[in-house]
């Protein structure tokens, strides 16, 4: 009897860990450097947004919204004009990048053959530009700027670098979501007489917008901590009025960051550690609500 | 339908824009400078009355942070990553793979606060004792490299994750424990995406600006010492494009011709990654 109880064990031991060297020496460090790996990487997250608020929270009061910057008085300057100068350009951003990158994504997905020398040509295009680096987007802008003789330092010009800097992105998440509606939505509709386009603008489109919405927002919320493209339109940083339209001049809160955290005296480091707040607060909830929105309608899968 | 066409059409403006754009002032630079002094003179000061145009400062510049970057970002990267992938539950997964996105979405301005006021000055310097300078090509790199850690371990988690589940048992039913069946069959298989995983980071570390510019210093030298300060191709732009220059002067011109080097210089690194990706890619 003994051996027959004794058997089931013997034949289930070798699937369980522990017997199999998974609780080795080897495997257990192992483990912990990969453990070790992930933890990294999170304690650098929290140490860098202690340090930050530390060293900014002094900074973290009224005047910061609502003054200008100053080159003499780093006790009583602020974000003003950064702070509108990125409400503006992030406008634009996304009013340039939303309707250029979802039709170009639904044009690829919905309406090019897969043979089409045009459309591999883009496709080609949009993954050499995603590895594009930032700055030089800035020179494109500069460019085009100088080309149609408007001044490099407007919001246009620095709305057209952010933009054209995340098409990239949200032609491939708008892409991805459009892949994932099911081809029974289109049949169905195209079978109830709706033209193509009719079947992308009211069944397709609408479904992917979830898609859509949280990668366009992770694109926007990139371009909202982005510098360097808009230090190649130059003379951004001593804006002191608010910026009103299209062809104004404008400085953004990054630029400004960057600016202050030249300079030698502490005071403005603290200045510029108050404004990374401001600015991480804007990204980590513009992260958090794509995450939010992602979550919210993948429950199914 | 002709909007759809026209929109797609920008990708392709967008790229004939910049190759002209860096290319017509790039080449009134040539005119006046050779290339094969740019390429191989080891002085670069522009700026000077006596100027001289070799960008191989800048290039090492470039390959220091670049290089130090990649040591923190790739063995802490895949680790993350094979820990995500093949260890985590679902729901430790889903709480710690967007927290560590969340490392790529913080400004790279704030990473270069962070580098001049804290791993530079406190880490390195109080914590560890390493006779660091103010601006340092080390504390630069390591930022930057960890600003790259979530690039590198997202997408080898995704190409890991993508392994099929098969393999992983067969290898459990020929006796392998878990860390063998990681790195001997779950790592191979995944290898192409791991290998353009980290070709994505080295473009990402070769082409970003902000924290190079604040961090490392804005003295173009030769750099042998990791503890000094150095320039990188980015930085360079950077502080040059503050500065007021002309526009067609030869001052102005020098930034198009780094930029373009810099162009083609990522346009390789992305040339590699595609052909190594069709390489190295395994059929399941």
């Amino acid at each position: 009897m003994a051996a027959i109880t004794a058997e089931p064990t013997a034949v289930t031991r070798p699937l369980t860990a522990a017997s199999h060297g998974e609780r080795n020496p080897q495997s257990l460090i192992f483990l912990i450097l990969l453990w070790a790996s992930l933890a990294f990487g999170i304690l650098v997250l929290v140490v860098l947004l202690v340090n930050t608020v530390l060293e900014g929270r002094s900074r973290i009061d009224a005047a910061l919204f609502t003054n200008y910057t100053s080159q003499i008085d780093p006790a009583t300057a602020g974000a003003r004009a950064a702070i509108l100068g990125t409400a503006w350009v992030i406008g634009t951003t996304a009013l340039l990048a939303i309707p250029i990158g979802v039709a170009a994504a639904a044009y690829l997905e919905e309406f090019a053959s897969k043979t089409s020398r045009f459309a591999r040509l883009v496709e080609l295009n949009v993954q050499n530009l995603a590895a594009v680096p930032a700055i030089i987007y800035g020179m494109l802008a500069a460019a085009a700027a100088v080309a149609v003789g408007i001044p490099r330092n407007t919001v246009i010009a620095g709305g057209l670098a952010l933009a054209l800097l995340i098409l990239p992105v949200v032609i491939v998440a708008t892409r991805e979501a459009l892949r994932a509606v099911p081809q029974e939505i289109r049949q169905g509709s195209l079978a109830l007489g709706a033209s193509p386009m009719q079947t992308l603008t009211r069944q397709t489109l609408p479904a992917a917008v979830p898609g859509i919405a949280t990668g366009t927002i992770l694109a926007l919320s990139r371009a909202m901590g982005e510098a360097a493209p808009l230090l190649l339109l130059g003379g951004l940083v001593f804006v002191k009025f608010d910026p009103n339209g299209l062809l104004s001049g404008f400085t953004t809160m990054p630029i400004q960051i960057f600016d202050w955290a030249g300079r030698s005296q502490v005071a403005f480091q603290e200045l510029a550690a108050a404004a990374s707040i401001l600015l991480l607060v804007l990204v980590i909830a513009m992260n958090g609500l794509a995450i939010i929105i992602r979550n919210k309608f993948t429950t199914g899968r | 339908m002709g909007f759809l066409v026209v929109a797609a059409g920008v990708s392709i403006l967008t790229t004939i824009g910049i190759v002209v754009s860096l290319l017509l002032p790039a080449i009134q630079f040539f005119r006046e400078v050779s290339i094969t002094e740019f390429l191989t003179g080891t002085s670069w000061t522009p700026r000077f009355q006596d100027p001289t145009f070799g960008v191989l400062p800048l290039i090492t510049g470039t390959m220091w942070t670049t290089a130090i970057a990649l040591s923190v970002s790739i063995p802490i990267g895949l680790g993350a990553a094979i820990y995500l992938s093949e260890y985590a539950s679902t729901r430790t997964r889903k709480f710690f793979k967007p927290t560590l996105e969340l490392l790529a979405g913080v400004p790279s301005v704030v990473y270069g606060l962070f580098a001049v006021t804290f791993v530079g000055p406190v880490v390195l310097k109080e914590w560890l004792g390493i006779e660091v300078a103010t601006f340092s090509v080390l504390a630069a790199g390591l930022v930057l490299g960890v600003m790259i850690i979530p690039t590198v371990a997202s997408l080898a988690e995704d190409a890991m994750s993508a392994v099929p589940r098969a393999l992983r048992e067969a290898s459990y039913g020929l006796g392998a424990n878990r860390m063998r069946t990681v790195l001997r069959v779950v790592f191979p298989a995944a290898v192409s995406g791991i290998a353009a995983a980290i070709v994505l980071g080295l473009s990402r570390a070769v082409g970003e600006t902000m924290i190079v510019a604040m961090a490392a210093g804005s003295q173009a030298k030769m750099v042998t010492d990791p503890l000094e300060g150095g320039q990188t191709m980015t930085g360079f732009i950077a502080s040059a494009a503050l500065g007021d220059s002309v526009q067609g002067s030869l001052q102005y011109n020098t930034l198009f011709a780094v930029g373009l080097t810099l162009f083609v210089l990522t346009l390789i690194i992305n040339i590699i990654s595609i052909r190594l990706v069709n390489r190295f890619r395994e059929i399941y």
